[in-house]
């Protein structure tokens, strides 16, 4: 059976260095979890300490009910999946995924309907009797999948089980983990540091950073309303200007520092009139303009991309966040009416509906409805 | 979990481990000091032992006949390991795997095998100096400092040999091809780069050379005569019944434990300064010697291992000749080995029983205490394995002293017994498997276990399941090194046997005291075929063309 995981005021201390403080989070039965954030965030100190593989300091962790801190790794029933996938090379492939299921002393011919039946499912069946060094990386990791799904965890947790493969069969296997989870229904905590891979895959994710969870919620939640700054820059880019709330005809609009006035009907009630705000704009969020209907800037570079071509912009420092490694804009070919070129001075006018508003020192979103925890 | 303190298996082992390097290495060492600092007959304490020893020339003198004799034989070994390696690993070389091998057999058959050959050859009653003498020329004397130069390092030199030769491998050419870019070449490029790269090399296998030249028993005691070393000398003391004389012999074991474990930390010390990883993309290019040059290295390589393989070959052809009494007639027999069937039969199975029991102990030993070392790591497990590098400074025969010190009385008997005998192989030979079986537990992903726990099975289960498994090519690679040294082993052994625990390597010295030259080779034959034997069987498993030790 499938379980919620609910991780209550969680730490993690190595000796006098603490990795996670006081970390909360549920995760629903059923549902496809990922921890999103760079490397040394803790994300995958979280992972092994659902798994039991690391010690938990403080607070708990429940499967619905239950508190599993001091239950011993192997008697969790959990299915975990490796980034080395941690085949057993001494075993053939039918041999590895057997090997939980002869633990569990689970009659022979059931034992074998549910291997060859998951075999079936991840699409291993012809290499069954082969033994593991002679597969590919993308079979190694489909064993891996049907060896920690056959045991009918109640969670099955990932650790960046895509990061060995190649960029292209790293797209075929996420589909392919993403359908075998939809299809047995499990519950699954993922970890990685790939942010396309997470928005394509997840039902929600946790963008982490320094032991703490900046966000939760689903992809598109996540890509168009970040909670804070920090998101918006570590999911896909986003410019960031330096502006202040200010009142138009009756509404509120944002300032820019070169006093363009942009009014927004999206601010939510903590955004004051006067307050100082960041303000961050996608590359895809700006559309040209005529003279005074946007901000100015000139084309520093420019770079071909196919479908688009992405410009590195050039504003005055005074108007922009300090230490940004570029400001840029990115021109749907489909939709350009005009090519520029280097030098060209250009105005540039944000799509007021998507565009982000957050408190001056970044840490907080300012727009209706966002949340930290959808 | 980490938090409570469990009785598991782990705290099981690593108590048991501690017991057993605390009893049978620890005490004993702890009583041997204790007793080089008691009076012999009043007990009381003194440093009477420490004073007697640097008062009188004919003891202190056998210290720096031990400490001249190391050395020269370090030196020459180094010089003659390391050029081999050079020529074997940078130029083609004819025949170079039968070459390997037969350096790889010189270096573990039995220590004292090469002493006493060389006597059968060059010694009083020598074929070489009867030879000679039939001729009218006087042969140089093989005993004393310049035999035990010979043999030991002939025996010694293939240590450096594939420490060297290892390493070259691990050169990447592009180093070499850099240096010639920047303009070295010639000789500077082997000044400069090569020798640079292979110094700590070079330096950890002096060491061993060191320790072995320093702490062997065999090899001076047969063939050294006057000239007296250490060990030697704390054998005889120790064994002469005339005086009590166990409180000196002790003295004298502390006092070369003392050199053995300063020399130990001032290599560590100085590899730790210079030590880097190497690994190869490319391995240096094997090039092609011309003309006479080609011929003069051929010739060099095909006597240094001539020489090397004299020994064993004349150790063979003695066994099949015919014996009349001590003294060898015309023909060919098998009567020396119908003589050791008959009396030494028990020598014989003796050393077979010993050495397997105590490999039963040494693979489960190694094979736990390295898990524990590697994978469990905590102050506990860095204290075990400190302990386990002990044997590597400790003499076999101060070993023996020690054992035999501290189990000769009630409540813990065990001298005389075959139980002390493989207690002592066990702790002298461990190292070896210890040092496999950790060396394939750092290649193994510690998420193959975890894959195992997250399956449902306990960490107990794993480790004989998986871990064990997977670990078993390495620990039993290391298990034949250690069972091929432990049939050899006389150091300890020939202080702590009596006559029904004797061995093999005893015996052979025994027959060898006696001048029985004829059965010392049949025993030797045996001994030599065996370790060849399981050397075959080393190389299968471990499929690999070198041994480390």
């Amino acid at each position: 059976m499938s379980v919620a995981i609910t991780a209550d005021k969680v730490v993690k201390r190595y000796g006098d260095l603490t990795i996670i403080p006081q970390l909360t989070q549920n995760i629903k039965n059923g549902e496809f979890f990922t921890l999103l954030g760079p490397s040394g965030c803790g994300k995958t100190t979280l992972l092994r300490m659902i798994a039991g593989f690391n010690s938990i300091e403080g607070g708990q962790i429940r499967f619905n009910d239950q508190v599993i801190n001091d239950i011993p790794a192997h008697k969790r029933n959990i299915g975990m999946v490796f980034q080395s996938y941690a085949i057993f090379p001494h075993l053939t492939v039918r041999e590895n995924v057997e090997y939980g299921l002869k633990l569990r002393n689970m009659p022979k011919d059931e034992m074998k309907t549910k291997v060859d039946k998951i075999l079936d499912v991840v699409q291993i069946t012809e290499y069954q009797d082969r033994l593991p060094e002679r597969l590919s990386g993308g079979q190694q990791q489909r064993v891996a999948l049907a060896r920690a799904i056959v045991i009918h965890p109640s969670v099955l947790l990932m650790d960046e089980p895509l990061s060995n493969l190649d960029a292209k069969l790293r797209v075929e296997m996420r589909s392919a983990i993403r359908e075998v989870q939809k299809q047995v229904g499990i519950t699954t905590v993922y970890v990685t540091h790939d942010q396309e891979e997470a928005l394509a895959i997840s039902d929600r994710i946790a963008v982490m950073k320094k032991g703490v969870i900046q966000q939760t919620g689903r992809p598109h939640t996540i890509y168009t309303r970040p909670y804070n700054v920090f998101v918006a820059t570590f999911i896909g880019h986003s410019n960031l200007f330096k502006g202040r709330i200010e009142e138009a005809d009756g509404g509120k609009a944002v300032v820019f520092a070169d006093g363009f006035v942009l009014p927004m009907s999206t601010l939510g009630e903590e955004g004051k009139i006067g307050d100082d705000v960041t303000i961050a704009i996608r590359p895809e969020e700006f559309s040209i303009c005529g003279e005074g209907q946007g901000i100015k800037c000139k084309i520093k570079t420019k770079v071909f991309l196919g479908k688009y071509i992405t410009y590195g912009l050039d504003f005055p420092d005074d108007m922009l966040v300090p230490d940004q490694p570029a400001i840029e804009y990115s021109q749907d070919l489909g939709h350009a009416e005009k090519v520029l070129e280097i030098g060209d001075t250009v105005y540039l006018k944000p799509n007021a509906a998507k565009i982000n508003v957050f408190r001056a020192d970044g840490s907080k979103s300012l727009m209706e409805g966002v949340v930290e925890n959808e | 979990m980490n938090k409570k303190f469990q009785w598991d298996f782990w705290a099981w082992i690593t108590l048991l481990s501690i017991v057993i390097f605390g009893l049978f290495l620890i005490y004993p060492l702890f009583s041997l000091f204790l007793s080089a600092f008691q009076d012999a007959t009043t007990g009381e304490f003194t440093m009477e032992n420490f004073t007697h020893f640097f008062e009188r020339k004919y003891y202190y003198q056998s210290m720096i006949n031990s400490f001249s004799v190391t050395a020269c034989v370090t030196i020459l070994a180094v010089i003659i390991g390391t050029a081999l390696a050079y020529f074997m690993t940078l130029f083609k070389v004819r025949g170079k795997n039968i070459v390997e091998i037969c350096i790889i057999i010189s270096l573990l058959s039995p220590p004292f095998i090469g002493a006493y050959s060389w006597i059968l050859i060059g010694g009083r009653s020598g074929i070489l100096t009867q030879w000679m003498a039939g001729m009218g020329i006087d042969f140089p004397s093989i005993y004393g400092f310049a035999g035990i130069l010979l043999v030991l390092t002939l025996k010694l030199y293939p240590f450096i040999y594939l420490y060297v030769a290892g390493a070259m491998k691990n050169i990447d050419s592009a180093l070499i091809e850099a240096a010639e870019s920047l303009g070295c070449s010639g000789i500077k490029k082997v000044v400069t780069i090569m020798l640079p790269l292979i110094t700590p090399t070079i330096l950890a296998g002096a060491l061993m050379v060191f320790m072995n030249a320093m702490a062997d028993f065999g090899t001076p005691m047969l063939i050294g005569e006057g000239f007296n070393v250490m060990p030697v000398m704390i054998y005889s003391e120790f064994i002469n019944e005339v005086g009590d004389q166990a409180n000196f012999a002790a003295a004298m074991a502390a006092i070369m434990v003392l050199i053995t474990s300063t020399i130990f930390m001032l290599q560590k010390y100085v590899v730790n300064k210079k030590s880097f990883t190497m690994s190869s993309l490319r391995p240096l290019p094997v090039g092609e010697m011309k003309g006479i040059k080609n011929v003069v290295m051929h010739l060099c390589i095909y006597l240094l291992v001539a020489l090397s393989m004299i020994p064993q070959l004349v150790v063979i052809y003695t066994s099949f000749l015919k014996t009349n009494g001590a003294i060898f007639v015309d023909g060919y027999s098998l009567d020396s080995y119908r003589t050791i069937f008959g009396s030494l039969g028990t020598a014989i199975s003796n050393t077979y029983i010993f050495s397997t029991a105590a490999m039963a102990v040494i693979v489960f030993l190694g094979m736990t205490v390295a898990y524990l070392t590697t994978r469990k790591k905590s102050w506990l497990t860095d204290i075990i394995d400190t302990l386990t590098m002990f044997p590597y400074i400790i003499p076999g025969s101060v070993l023996g002293i020690t054992l035999l010190l501290a189990f000769n009385d009630d409540p813990m008997l065990l001298s005389g017994t075959a139980i002390i005998i493989i207690i002592s192989l066990v702790i002298r030979r461990l190292p070896y498997t210890l040092r496999s079986s950790s060396a394939i537990l750092y290649q193994l992903s510690p998420s193959l276990e975890e894959a195992s726990i997250s399956l449902g099975a306990s960490p107990l289960k794993t480790f004989f399941k998986v871990t064990a498994v997977m670990m078993l090519p390495g620990v039993m690679s290391g298990a034949i090194i250690s069972w091929i040294t432990a049939i050899n082993e006389l150091s300890s052994s020939v202080i702590l046997f009596t006559g029904a625990t004797k061995t093999m390597s005893v015996a052979i010295y025994t027959e060898v005291i006696r001048a029985s030259y004829g059965t010392a080779a049949a025993l030797s034959t045996i001994l030599t075929i065996t370790t060849i034997t399981a050397m075959v069987i080393f190389f299968k498993v471990s499929g690999r063309r070198d041994v480390t030790l």
